[in-house]
Protein backbone atom coordinates (compact mmCIF):
# COMPACT_ATOMS: atom_id res chain seq x y z
CA UNK A 1 0.00 0.00 0.00
CA UNK A 2 2.79 2.34 0.96
CA UNK A 3 4.42 1.75 -2.42
CA UNK A 4 1.51 3.00 -4.48
CA UNK A 5 1.51 6.19 -2.39
CA UNK A 6 5.07 7.11 -3.36
CA UNK A 7 4.30 6.32 -6.99
CA UNK A 8 1.52 8.89 -7.24
CA UNK A 9 2.08 12.10 -9.15
CA UNK A 10 1.98 15.39 -7.30
CA UNK A 11 -1.34 16.23 -8.97
CA UNK A 12 -2.89 12.92 -7.91
CA UNK A 13 -1.53 13.27 -4.39
CA UNK A 14 -2.94 16.77 -3.96
CA UNK A 15 -6.32 15.60 -5.26
CA UNK A 16 -6.47 12.71 -2.80
CA UNK A 17 -5.20 14.66 0.19
CA UNK A 18 -7.58 17.54 -0.53
CA UNK A 19 -10.44 15.02 -0.79
CA UNK A 20 -9.25 13.46 2.52
CA UNK A 21 -8.89 10.05 0.87
CA UNK A 22 -5.26 10.11 1.89
CA UNK A 23 -3.41 12.05 4.57
CA UNK A 24 -0.19 13.97 4.18
CA UNK A 25 1.09 12.06 7.19
CA UNK A 26 0.61 8.67 5.45
CA UNK A 27 2.49 9.92 2.42
CA UNK A 28 5.37 11.22 4.50
CA UNK A 29 5.63 7.93 6.41
CA UNK A 30 5.61 5.90 3.19
CA UNK A 31 8.19 8.19 1.61
CA UNK A 32 10.65 7.92 4.50
CA UNK A 33 10.21 4.16 4.57
CA UNK A 34 11.18 4.04 0.87
CA UNK A 35 14.01 6.55 1.28
CA UNK A 36 15.52 4.57 4.14
CA UNK A 37 15.39 1.43 2.00
CA UNK A 38 17.05 2.79 -1.14
CA UNK A 39 18.89 6.03 -0.52
CA UNK A 40 22.00 4.25 0.69
CA UNK A 41 22.43 3.26 -2.91
CA UNK A 42 21.01 6.30 -4.74
CA UNK A 43 22.66 8.88 -2.50
CA UNK A 44 20.19 11.60 -3.43
CA UNK A 45 19.99 13.20 0.02
CA UNK A 46 22.61 14.94 2.13
CA UNK A 47 20.19 15.63 4.99
CA UNK A 48 16.76 14.18 5.80
CA UNK A 49 14.30 16.60 7.41
CA UNK A 50 12.10 14.03 9.07
CA UNK A 51 10.96 16.14 11.99
CA UNK A 52 10.08 19.15 9.86
CA UNK A 53 8.31 16.83 7.41
CA UNK A 54 6.08 15.25 10.05
CA UNK A 55 5.24 18.62 11.60
CA UNK A 56 4.45 20.06 8.18
CA UNK A 57 2.38 16.99 7.23
CA UNK A 58 0.26 17.35 10.36
CA UNK A 59 -0.16 21.05 9.61
CA UNK A 60 -1.31 20.27 6.05
CA UNK A 61 -3.76 17.64 7.29
CA UNK A 62 -5.13 20.14 9.83
CA UNK A 63 -5.56 22.83 7.16
CA UNK A 64 -7.41 20.38 4.90
CA UNK A 65 -9.60 19.29 7.81
CA UNK A 66 -10.41 22.96 8.40
CA UNK A 67 -11.71 23.23 4.85
CA UNK A 68 -8.71 24.63 2.99
CA UNK A 69 -7.60 23.27 -0.39
CA UNK A 70 -3.89 23.33 -1.24
CA UNK A 71 -2.46 22.88 -4.76
CA UNK A 72 0.38 20.64 -3.54
CA UNK A 73 -1.23 19.10 -0.45
CA UNK A 74 0.92 16.28 0.88
CA UNK A 75 3.40 16.30 -2.01
CA UNK A 76 6.83 14.89 -1.07
CA UNK A 77 9.49 17.49 -1.89
CA UNK A 78 13.26 17.23 -2.36
CA UNK A 79 15.14 20.52 -1.96
CA UNK A 80 18.57 21.06 -3.53
CA UNK A 81 21.01 21.83 -0.76
CA UNK A 82 21.87 25.29 -2.03
CA UNK A 83 18.49 26.59 -0.85
CA UNK A 84 17.95 27.67 2.72
CA UNK A 85 15.40 25.94 4.93
CA UNK A 86 15.39 27.44 8.39
CA UNK A 87 16.93 25.21 11.03
CA UNK A 88 18.39 22.67 8.59
CA UNK A 89 21.95 22.17 7.48
CA UNK A 90 22.50 23.93 4.15
CA UNK A 91 25.87 23.06 2.60
CA UNK A 92 25.82 23.84 -1.14
CA UNK A 93 27.75 20.55 -1.33
CA UNK A 94 30.81 22.26 0.14
CA UNK A 95 33.04 21.64 3.12
CA UNK A 96 33.13 25.39 3.67
CA UNK A 97 29.44 25.31 4.73
CA UNK A 98 29.28 21.83 6.25
CA UNK A 99 27.38 22.03 9.52
CA UNK A 100 25.93 25.49 8.83
CA UNK A 101 22.25 25.76 9.73
CA UNK A 102 20.22 28.21 7.67
CA UNK A 103 18.71 30.94 9.87
CA UNK A 104 15.92 31.67 7.36
CA UNK A 105 14.00 30.00 4.53
CA UNK A 106 14.35 30.75 0.80
CA UNK A 107 11.26 32.36 -0.76
CA UNK A 108 10.77 29.56 -3.31
CA UNK A 109 11.02 26.91 -0.59
CA UNK A 110 8.61 28.80 1.68
CA UNK A 111 6.10 29.24 -1.15
CA UNK A 112 6.04 25.58 -2.11
CA UNK A 113 5.68 24.58 1.56
CA UNK A 114 2.82 27.07 1.93
CA UNK A 115 1.18 25.35 -1.06
CA UNK A 116 1.18 22.09 0.91
CA UNK A 117 4.42 20.38 -0.13
CA UNK A 118 6.40 18.47 2.51
CA UNK A 119 10.21 18.79 2.55
CA UNK A 120 11.69 15.28 2.81
CA UNK A 121 15.30 16.43 2.76
CA UNK A 122 18.12 18.42 1.19
CA UNK A 123 19.71 16.90 -1.90
CA UNK A 124 23.23 16.50 -3.18
CA UNK A 125 24.71 18.81 -5.82
CA UNK A 126 27.98 19.74 -7.41
CA UNK A 127 29.74 22.09 -4.98
CA UNK A 128 28.07 25.51 -5.23
CA UNK A 129 26.15 24.14 -8.25
CA UNK A 130 29.33 24.07 -10.35
CA UNK A 131 29.26 20.91 -12.41
CA UNK A 132 27.23 18.57 -14.58
CA UNK A 133 27.44 15.24 -12.73
CA UNK A 134 27.26 15.77 -8.93
CA UNK A 135 30.84 14.44 -8.81
CA UNK A 136 32.03 17.85 -7.64
CA UNK A 137 30.12 17.47 -4.37
CA UNK A 138 32.47 17.41 -1.41
CA UNK A 139 29.89 15.57 0.69
CA UNK A 140 28.60 12.52 -1.15
CA UNK A 141 28.17 10.43 -4.29
CA UNK A 142 24.83 10.35 -6.09
CA UNK A 143 24.10 7.59 -8.59
CA UNK A 144 21.87 7.47 -11.63
CA UNK A 145 18.71 5.49 -10.75
CA UNK A 146 18.87 3.80 -14.16
CA UNK A 147 22.49 2.65 -13.83
CA UNK A 148 24.33 2.91 -10.54
CA UNK A 149 27.67 3.11 -12.35
CA UNK A 150 26.61 6.34 -14.03
CA UNK A 151 26.15 9.91 -12.89
CA UNK A 152 22.71 11.45 -12.29
CA UNK A 153 23.79 14.67 -14.01
CA UNK A 154 24.22 17.96 -12.28
CA UNK A 155 24.34 20.17 -10.66
CA UNK A 156 20.78 19.38 -9.41
CA UNK A 157 21.58 15.64 -9.59
CA UNK A 158 20.38 14.83 -6.08
CA UNK A 159 16.93 16.32 -6.71
CA UNK A 160 16.75 14.58 -10.11
CA UNK A 161 17.75 11.19 -8.65
CA UNK A 162 15.29 11.61 -5.75
CA UNK A 163 12.37 12.29 -8.09
CA UNK A 164 13.38 9.55 -10.54
CA UNK A 165 13.66 6.91 -7.80
CA UNK A 166 10.32 7.88 -6.18
CA UNK A 167 12.00 9.33 -3.10
CA UNK A 168 10.05 12.53 -3.77
CA UNK A 169 7.35 13.71 -6.15
CA UNK A 170 8.79 17.15 -6.83
CA UNK A 171 12.37 18.34 -6.65
CA UNK A 172 13.52 21.92 -6.44
CA UNK A 173 16.68 22.60 -8.42
CA UNK A 174 18.61 25.58 -9.65
CA UNK A 175 19.86 26.10 -13.19
CA UNK A 176 22.73 28.41 -14.12
CA UNK A 177 23.90 26.80 -17.38
CA UNK A 178 21.77 23.64 -17.54
CA UNK A 179 21.77 22.34 -13.97
CA UNK A 180 18.05 21.47 -13.96
CA UNK A 181 17.63 20.36 -17.58
CA UNK A 182 20.69 18.11 -17.92
CA UNK A 183 20.08 15.96 -14.79
CA UNK A 184 16.39 15.72 -15.75
CA UNK A 185 17.45 14.34 -19.14
CA UNK A 186 19.91 11.89 -17.51
CA UNK A 187 17.24 10.60 -15.09
CA UNK A 188 14.29 10.42 -17.52
CA UNK A 189 12.21 13.11 -15.81
CA UNK A 190 11.01 16.66 -16.46
CA UNK A 191 13.28 19.61 -15.60
CA UNK A 192 12.02 23.15 -16.03
CA UNK A 193 14.03 26.37 -15.86
CA UNK A 194 11.75 29.43 -15.87
CA UNK A 195 12.61 32.83 -17.35
CA UNK A 196 15.40 34.59 -15.43
CA UNK A 197 13.69 36.61 -12.70
CA UNK A 198 10.42 34.64 -12.59
CA UNK A 199 11.31 32.85 -9.37
CA UNK A 200 12.89 34.66 -6.43
CA UNK A 201 16.52 33.81 -5.71
CA UNK A 202 16.24 34.98 -2.10
CA UNK A 203 17.73 32.22 0.02
CA UNK A 204 19.44 30.51 -2.92
CA UNK A 205 23.20 30.43 -2.33
CA UNK A 206 24.48 32.53 -5.22
CA UNK A 207 26.74 31.11 -7.94
CA UNK A 208 26.34 33.41 -10.98
CA UNK A 209 23.68 35.94 -10.15
CA UNK A 210 22.81 37.02 -13.70
CA UNK A 211 22.08 33.40 -14.64
CA UNK A 212 20.89 31.50 -11.54
CA UNK A 213 17.25 30.48 -11.60
CA UNK A 214 15.25 28.09 -9.40
CA UNK A 215 12.86 25.62 -11.02
CA UNK A 216 11.12 22.26 -10.52
CA UNK A 217 12.03 18.67 -11.42
CA UNK A 218 9.10 16.26 -11.69
CA UNK A 219 7.88 13.03 -13.25
CA UNK A 220 5.16 14.76 -15.30
CA UNK A 221 4.83 18.16 -16.98
CA UNK A 222 1.63 18.78 -15.03
CA UNK A 223 3.52 18.32 -11.75
CA UNK A 224 6.27 20.68 -12.94
CA UNK A 225 3.60 23.26 -13.83
CA UNK A 226 1.92 22.95 -10.42
CA UNK A 227 5.25 23.42 -8.65
CA UNK A 228 6.20 26.35 -10.88
CA UNK A 229 2.84 28.04 -10.23
CA UNK A 230 3.52 27.71 -6.51
CA UNK A 231 7.00 29.27 -6.56
CA UNK A 232 6.72 31.93 -9.30
CA UNK A 233 6.00 35.59 -8.73
CA UNK A 234 7.52 38.83 -7.58
CA UNK A 235 9.45 38.95 -4.32
CA UNK A 236 10.62 42.26 -2.85
CA UNK A 237 13.52 40.38 -1.22
CA UNK A 238 15.14 39.76 -4.64
CA UNK A 239 15.85 42.94 -6.60
CA UNK A 240 16.04 40.99 -9.87
CA UNK A 241 12.72 39.27 -9.31
CA UNK A 242 10.42 40.55 -12.06
CA UNK A 243 7.18 42.26 -11.25
CA UNK A 244 5.06 40.91 -14.11
CA UNK A 245 1.75 39.15 -13.56
CA UNK A 246 1.98 35.39 -13.19
CA UNK A 247 -0.71 33.39 -14.97
CA UNK A 248 -1.35 29.79 -13.95
CA UNK A 249 0.39 27.34 -16.25
CA UNK A 250 -1.17 24.17 -14.81
CA UNK A 251 -4.57 25.24 -16.16
CA UNK A 252 -3.22 25.66 -19.70
CA UNK A 253 -1.90 22.19 -20.50
CA UNK A 254 -3.16 21.29 -23.96
CA UNK A 255 -2.97 18.11 -25.98
CA UNK A 256 -2.47 19.48 -29.47
CA UNK A 257 0.34 21.39 -31.12
CA UNK A 258 -1.85 22.58 -34.00
CA UNK A 259 -0.56 25.90 -35.28
CA UNK A 260 2.60 25.85 -33.17
CA UNK A 261 5.79 26.70 -35.07
CA UNK A 262 8.69 24.64 -33.72
CA UNK A 263 12.16 25.82 -34.66
CA UNK A 264 14.84 23.22 -35.26
CA UNK A 265 18.36 24.62 -35.21
CA UNK A 266 20.30 24.08 -38.44
CA UNK A 267 23.71 24.42 -36.78
CA UNK A 268 22.73 21.71 -34.26
CA UNK A 269 21.41 19.40 -36.97
CA UNK A 270 24.73 19.65 -38.80
CA UNK A 271 26.49 18.31 -35.72
CA UNK A 272 26.15 14.57 -35.12
CA UNK A 273 25.89 13.21 -31.57
CA UNK A 274 26.22 9.67 -32.93
CA UNK A 275 23.66 7.93 -35.11
CA UNK A 276 21.62 6.33 -32.29
CA UNK A 277 21.16 9.69 -30.57
CA UNK A 278 20.57 11.56 -33.84
CA UNK A 279 17.79 9.07 -34.63
CA UNK A 280 16.05 9.75 -31.30
CA UNK A 281 16.01 13.49 -31.93
CA UNK A 282 14.90 13.08 -35.57
CA UNK A 283 12.01 10.98 -34.24
CA UNK A 284 11.21 13.61 -31.60
CA UNK A 285 10.98 16.37 -34.23
CA UNK A 286 8.81 14.09 -36.41
CA UNK A 287 6.55 13.41 -33.43
CA UNK A 288 6.13 17.13 -32.85
CA UNK A 289 5.08 17.50 -36.48
CA UNK A 290 2.61 14.59 -36.17
CA UNK A 291 1.00 16.46 -33.28
CA UNK A 292 0.24 19.35 -35.60
CA UNK A 293 3.33 21.50 -35.16
CA UNK A 294 4.95 23.14 -38.14
CA UNK A 295 8.70 22.45 -38.14
CA UNK A 296 10.76 25.41 -39.33
CA UNK A 297 14.52 25.54 -39.69
CA UNK A 298 16.12 28.37 -37.77
CA UNK A 299 19.69 29.56 -37.28
CA UNK A 300 21.56 30.28 -34.05
CA UNK A 301 24.92 31.26 -35.60
CA UNK A 302 26.44 32.52 -32.34
CA UNK A 303 25.31 29.66 -30.10
CA UNK A 304 28.58 27.83 -30.79
CA UNK A 305 30.29 30.53 -28.69
CA UNK A 306 27.99 29.83 -25.74
CA UNK A 307 30.42 27.72 -23.72
CA UNK A 308 33.31 30.18 -24.16
CA UNK A 309 31.04 33.06 -23.16
CA UNK A 310 29.60 31.21 -20.19
CA UNK A 311 32.99 30.10 -18.85
CA UNK A 312 34.00 33.73 -18.51
CA UNK A 313 30.77 35.23 -17.23
CA UNK A 314 29.83 32.51 -14.72
CA UNK A 315 33.31 32.26 -13.14
CA UNK A 316 33.59 36.06 -12.99
CA UNK A 317 30.31 36.29 -11.10
CA UNK A 318 31.20 33.32 -8.89
CA UNK A 319 34.57 34.80 -7.95
CA UNK A 320 32.72 37.83 -6.68
CA UNK A 321 29.83 35.94 -5.01
CA UNK A 322 32.06 33.42 -3.24
CA UNK A 323 34.22 36.16 -1.73
CA UNK A 324 31.73 36.07 1.17
CA UNK A 325 33.09 32.70 2.30
CA UNK A 326 35.93 34.15 4.31
CA UNK A 327 35.67 32.31 7.62
CA UNK A 328 34.30 35.31 9.50
CA UNK A 329 30.51 35.10 9.71
CA UNK A 330 29.60 31.51 8.89
CA UNK A 331 31.00 28.14 7.94
CA UNK A 332 34.53 26.88 8.15
CA UNK A 333 37.45 28.84 9.59
CA UNK A 334 41.08 27.73 9.57
CA UNK A 335 42.75 30.26 11.80
CA UNK A 336 46.04 31.84 10.67
CA UNK A 337 48.37 34.33 12.33
CA UNK A 338 46.44 37.23 10.91
CA UNK A 339 43.26 37.83 8.97
CA UNK A 340 44.81 37.45 5.51
CA UNK A 341 46.33 34.12 6.37
CA UNK A 342 42.97 33.07 7.83
CA UNK A 343 41.26 33.88 4.51
CA UNK A 344 43.93 32.02 2.52
CA UNK A 345 43.80 28.88 4.66
CA UNK A 346 40.02 28.81 5.13
CA UNK A 347 39.35 29.05 1.41
CA UNK A 348 42.12 26.58 0.56
CA UNK A 349 40.64 23.99 2.92
CA UNK A 350 36.97 24.76 2.32
CA UNK A 351 36.66 24.87 -1.48
CA UNK A 352 37.06 21.88 -3.80
CA UNK A 353 39.07 21.83 -7.05
CA UNK A 354 36.31 22.89 -9.49
CA UNK A 355 35.24 25.80 -7.30
CA UNK A 356 38.88 26.92 -7.00
CA UNK A 357 39.36 26.68 -10.77
CA UNK A 358 36.31 28.82 -11.40
CA UNK A 359 37.24 31.40 -8.78
CA UNK A 360 40.73 31.63 -10.30
CA UNK A 361 39.45 31.96 -13.88
CA UNK A 362 36.90 34.54 -12.78
CA UNK A 363 39.42 36.52 -10.75
CA UNK A 364 41.74 36.53 -13.77
CA UNK A 365 38.92 37.62 -16.14
CA UNK A 366 38.05 40.53 -13.86
CA UNK A 367 41.60 41.56 -13.01
CA UNK A 368 43.20 44.78 -14.12
CA UNK A 369 44.44 44.55 -17.72
CA UNK A 370 42.25 41.56 -18.62
CA UNK A 371 38.74 42.86 -17.92
CA UNK A 372 38.06 44.16 -21.45
CA UNK A 373 39.61 41.19 -23.23
CA UNK A 374 37.70 38.61 -21.23
CA UNK A 375 34.72 39.77 -19.19
CA UNK A 376 33.54 42.65 -21.37
CA UNK A 377 34.12 40.60 -24.52
CA UNK A 378 31.98 37.80 -23.06
CA UNK A 379 29.22 40.21 -22.12
CA UNK A 380 29.16 41.45 -25.72
CA UNK A 381 29.07 37.90 -27.03
CA UNK A 382 26.13 37.36 -24.68
CA UNK A 383 24.29 40.20 -26.42
CA UNK A 384 24.81 38.49 -29.78
CA UNK A 385 23.63 35.11 -28.48
CA UNK A 386 20.48 36.67 -27.03
CA UNK A 387 19.90 38.49 -30.34
CA UNK A 388 20.16 35.16 -32.20
CA UNK A 389 17.28 33.80 -30.16
CA UNK A 390 15.25 36.96 -30.63
CA UNK A 391 15.68 36.70 -34.41
CA UNK A 392 14.82 33.01 -34.35
CA UNK A 393 11.60 33.67 -32.46
CA UNK A 394 10.50 35.84 -35.38
CA UNK A 395 10.00 32.59 -37.31
CA UNK A 396 8.99 30.14 -34.58
CA UNK A 397 7.18 29.90 -31.22
CA UNK A 398 9.40 27.36 -29.46
CA UNK A 399 12.83 25.92 -30.25
CA UNK A 400 13.51 22.17 -30.03
CA UNK A 401 17.01 20.81 -29.37
CA UNK A 402 18.82 18.12 -27.40
CA UNK A 403 18.98 18.78 -23.65
CA UNK A 404 22.52 17.40 -23.26
CA UNK A 405 25.38 16.47 -25.55
CA UNK A 406 25.25 12.79 -24.48
CA UNK A 407 23.34 10.42 -22.20
CA UNK A 408 24.54 9.90 -18.61
CA UNK A 409 28.23 8.98 -18.52
CA UNK A 410 30.07 6.71 -16.12
CA UNK A 411 31.22 8.00 -12.74
CA UNK A 412 34.79 9.23 -13.14
CA UNK A 413 34.67 9.28 -16.95
CA UNK A 414 35.23 13.03 -17.38
CA UNK A 415 38.61 13.68 -15.86
CA UNK A 416 39.46 16.89 -17.67
CA UNK A 417 37.31 19.88 -16.74
CA UNK A 418 36.61 21.11 -20.26
CA UNK A 419 35.14 17.78 -21.41
CA UNK A 420 32.58 18.12 -18.61
CA UNK A 421 31.73 21.67 -19.71
CA UNK A 422 30.80 20.36 -23.17
CA UNK A 423 27.83 18.43 -21.73
CA UNK A 424 25.98 21.74 -21.43
CA UNK A 425 26.51 22.79 -25.05
CA UNK A 426 22.76 23.09 -25.76
CA UNK A 427 21.55 24.48 -22.44
CA UNK A 428 24.13 27.23 -21.94
CA UNK A 429 23.12 29.57 -24.82
CA UNK A 430 19.51 29.44 -23.55
CA UNK A 431 20.68 30.40 -20.06
CA UNK A 432 22.76 33.29 -21.38
CA UNK A 433 19.59 34.59 -23.08
CA UNK A 434 17.57 34.10 -19.85
CA UNK A 435 14.85 32.10 -21.63
CA UNK A 436 12.36 29.63 -20.13
CA UNK A 437 13.33 26.10 -21.11
CA UNK A 438 12.28 22.55 -20.28
CA UNK A 439 13.72 19.08 -20.74
CA UNK A 440 11.18 16.36 -21.49
CA UNK A 441 12.04 12.64 -21.85
CA UNK A 442 12.21 11.76 -25.57
CA UNK A 443 13.68 8.27 -25.89
CA UNK A 444 16.64 6.03 -25.20
CA UNK A 445 20.02 5.50 -26.79
CA UNK A 446 23.10 3.45 -26.14
CA UNK A 447 25.96 5.53 -24.69
CA UNK A 448 29.34 5.33 -26.45
CA UNK A 449 30.88 3.66 -23.41
CA UNK A 450 28.33 1.00 -22.49
CA UNK A 451 25.63 -1.31 -23.70
CA UNK A 452 22.49 -0.53 -21.70
CA UNK A 453 20.44 2.25 -23.22
CA UNK A 454 20.08 5.44 -21.19
CA UNK A 455 17.39 8.14 -21.39
CA UNK A 456 17.61 11.33 -23.45
CA UNK A 457 15.83 14.67 -23.02
CA UNK A 458 14.26 16.99 -25.56
CA UNK A 459 14.89 20.65 -24.71
CA UNK A 460 12.05 23.01 -25.61
CA UNK A 461 12.69 26.74 -25.24
CA UNK A 462 10.27 29.68 -25.48
CA UNK A 463 10.66 33.48 -25.62
CA UNK A 464 11.04 35.42 -22.35
CA UNK A 465 7.98 34.94 -20.10
CA UNK A 466 6.58 32.28 -22.46
CA UNK A 467 6.10 29.71 -19.69
CA UNK A 468 2.42 29.06 -20.40
CA UNK A 469 3.03 28.33 -24.05
CA UNK A 470 6.13 26.27 -23.25
CA UNK A 471 4.56 24.03 -20.60
CA UNK A 472 1.47 23.60 -22.79
CA UNK A 473 3.63 22.38 -25.68
CA UNK A 474 5.75 20.13 -23.45
CA UNK A 475 2.57 18.60 -22.01
CA UNK A 476 1.12 17.84 -25.45
CA UNK A 477 4.37 16.15 -26.47
CA UNK A 478 4.56 14.17 -23.23
CA UNK A 479 0.94 12.96 -23.41
CA UNK A 480 1.33 11.83 -27.01
CA UNK A 481 4.73 10.14 -26.73
CA UNK A 482 4.44 8.77 -23.16
CA UNK A 483 8.23 8.54 -22.81
CA UNK A 484 8.02 9.63 -19.18
CA UNK A 485 5.46 6.87 -18.49
CA UNK A 486 8.13 4.27 -19.20
CA UNK A 487 9.60 5.05 -15.88
CA UNK A 488 11.17 2.11 -14.07
CA UNK A 489 14.55 2.82 -12.53
CA UNK A 490 16.85 -0.18 -12.27
CA UNK A 491 18.97 0.82 -9.30
CA UNK A 492 19.51 -1.66 -6.45
CA UNK A 493 19.15 -4.70 -8.73
CA UNK A 494 15.59 -3.64 -9.25
CA UNK A 495 14.98 -2.69 -5.62
CA UNK A 496 13.09 0.40 -6.67
CA UNK A 497 11.11 -1.63 -9.17
CA UNK A 498 10.33 -4.35 -6.62
CA UNK A 499 9.27 -1.79 -4.04
CA UNK A 500 6.86 -0.45 -6.64
CA UNK A 501 5.71 -3.88 -7.69
CA UNK A 502 6.56 -3.26 -11.35
CA UNK A 503 9.62 -5.45 -11.90
CA UNK B 1 51.64 23.91 -20.79
CA UNK B 2 50.99 26.83 -18.47
CA UNK B 3 49.40 29.95 -19.92
CA UNK B 4 51.73 32.87 -20.61
CA UNK B 5 48.69 34.97 -19.85
CA UNK B 6 47.71 33.67 -16.43
CA UNK B 7 49.95 33.79 -13.38
CA UNK B 8 48.24 31.27 -11.10
CA UNK B 9 50.07 32.38 -7.96
CA UNK B 10 49.18 36.02 -8.52
CA UNK B 11 45.51 35.27 -9.24
CA UNK B 12 45.29 32.94 -6.22
CA UNK B 13 46.63 35.75 -4.06
CA UNK B 14 43.94 38.10 -5.38
CA UNK B 15 41.34 35.40 -4.72
CA UNK B 16 42.72 34.70 -1.23
CA UNK B 17 43.23 30.98 -1.76
CA UNK B 18 46.46 29.37 -0.56
CA UNK B 19 47.77 26.88 -3.15
CA UNK B 20 50.24 24.03 -2.73
CA UNK B 21 52.97 23.76 -5.38
CA UNK B 22 51.20 20.78 -6.87
CA UNK B 23 47.88 22.64 -7.04
CA UNK B 24 49.57 25.61 -8.68
CA UNK B 25 51.04 23.30 -11.35
CA UNK B 26 47.78 21.39 -11.95
CA UNK B 27 45.57 24.47 -12.07
CA UNK B 28 48.13 26.25 -14.26
CA UNK B 29 47.77 23.55 -16.91
CA UNK B 30 43.98 23.19 -16.56
CA UNK B 31 43.28 26.91 -16.61
CA UNK B 32 45.55 27.40 -19.63
CA UNK B 33 43.51 24.71 -21.41
CA UNK B 34 40.22 26.41 -20.52
CA UNK B 35 41.52 29.83 -21.55
CA UNK B 36 42.69 28.29 -24.82
CA UNK B 37 39.12 27.18 -25.58
CA UNK B 38 37.68 30.47 -24.41
CA UNK B 39 40.01 32.32 -26.82
CA UNK B 40 37.63 31.20 -29.61
CA UNK B 41 35.62 34.28 -28.65
CA UNK B 42 38.23 36.42 -30.40
CA UNK B 43 36.84 35.17 -33.73
CA UNK B 44 33.53 36.81 -32.94
CA UNK B 45 33.07 40.38 -34.12
CA UNK B 46 31.49 42.31 -31.26
CA UNK B 47 32.45 45.80 -32.39
CA UNK B 48 28.83 46.75 -33.05
CA UNK B 49 27.17 45.52 -29.86
CA UNK B 50 26.73 46.70 -26.30
CA UNK B 51 27.53 44.48 -23.33
CA UNK B 52 24.76 42.53 -21.60
CA UNK B 53 25.05 42.34 -17.83
CA UNK B 54 21.71 40.57 -17.50
CA UNK B 55 18.80 39.96 -19.83
CA UNK B 56 15.86 41.36 -17.92
CA UNK B 57 15.42 45.11 -17.78
CA UNK B 58 16.98 46.27 -14.55
CA UNK B 59 15.97 49.26 -12.55
CA UNK B 60 16.61 50.71 -9.15
CA UNK B 61 14.49 49.02 -6.53
CA UNK B 62 13.22 51.28 -3.81
CA UNK B 63 11.01 50.78 -0.80
CA UNK B 64 9.60 52.90 1.96
CA UNK B 65 12.04 53.47 4.78
CA UNK B 66 10.11 51.53 7.37
CA UNK B 67 11.19 49.05 10.01
CA UNK B 68 10.60 45.42 9.12
CA UNK B 69 11.53 42.32 11.11
CA UNK B 70 15.02 40.95 10.46
CA UNK B 71 17.12 38.07 11.75
CA UNK B 72 17.89 38.22 15.45
CA UNK B 73 21.48 38.70 16.58
CA UNK B 74 21.44 35.23 18.13
CA UNK B 75 20.27 33.61 14.89
CA UNK B 76 23.04 35.31 12.95
CA UNK B 77 25.81 34.59 15.44
CA UNK B 78 24.73 30.95 15.76
CA UNK B 79 26.55 30.21 12.48
CA UNK B 80 29.72 32.14 13.32
CA UNK B 81 33.00 30.20 13.65
CA UNK B 82 33.84 32.37 16.69
CA UNK B 83 31.92 35.04 18.51
CA UNK B 84 32.43 37.11 21.60
CA UNK B 85 30.04 39.43 23.40
CA UNK B 86 27.61 39.63 20.50
CA UNK B 87 30.30 40.22 17.87
CA UNK B 88 32.14 38.11 15.29
CA UNK B 89 35.61 37.43 16.69
CA UNK B 90 38.44 37.46 14.15
CA UNK B 91 42.25 37.24 14.35
CA UNK B 92 44.37 40.37 14.49
CA UNK B 93 43.89 42.61 11.43
CA UNK B 94 46.42 45.35 12.24
CA UNK B 95 50.02 44.43 13.14
CA UNK B 96 51.71 44.72 16.56
CA UNK B 97 52.03 48.34 17.76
Amino acid sequence: MADSLIEMTAAETARKVNARERSAREIVDATFEHVRRIDGEVGAFLTLTEEIARTQADRVDARIAAGERLPLAGVALAVKDNMCLRGTQTTAGSKILEGWNAPYTATAVQRIIDAGAIPIGKTNLDEFAMGSSCENSALGVTRNPYDAQRVPGGSSGGSAAAVASYESMIGLGSDTGGSIREPAAFCNIIGFKPTYGRVSRYGLIAFASSLDQIGPLARTVEDAALAYDAIAGHDPMDATSVDVPHESTATNLGESLKGLRVGVVKEYRAKSLGSAIDDVYAKAYADLEKLGAEIVEIGLPTADYGIATYYLIAPAECSSNLARFDGVRYGLRIEGNDMTETYDRTRAAGFGPEVKRRILIGTHALSSGYYDAYYLKAQKARTKIAADFENAFGACDVIAAPAAAAPAFRLGAKSDPYSMYLMDYYTIPVSLAGLPSISVPCGWAQPEDGDAEMPLGLQLTAPLFGERLLLGAAHAYEIATKHSKKHSPRIGSGVVGRALGVS
Amino acid sequence: MASPDLDVRYVAKLARIALTDEEARTYGVQLADILGHVAALNELDTSDVAATAQVIESRNVERDDTLVPCLSRNDVLAGAPREQGGFFRVPRIIGEP
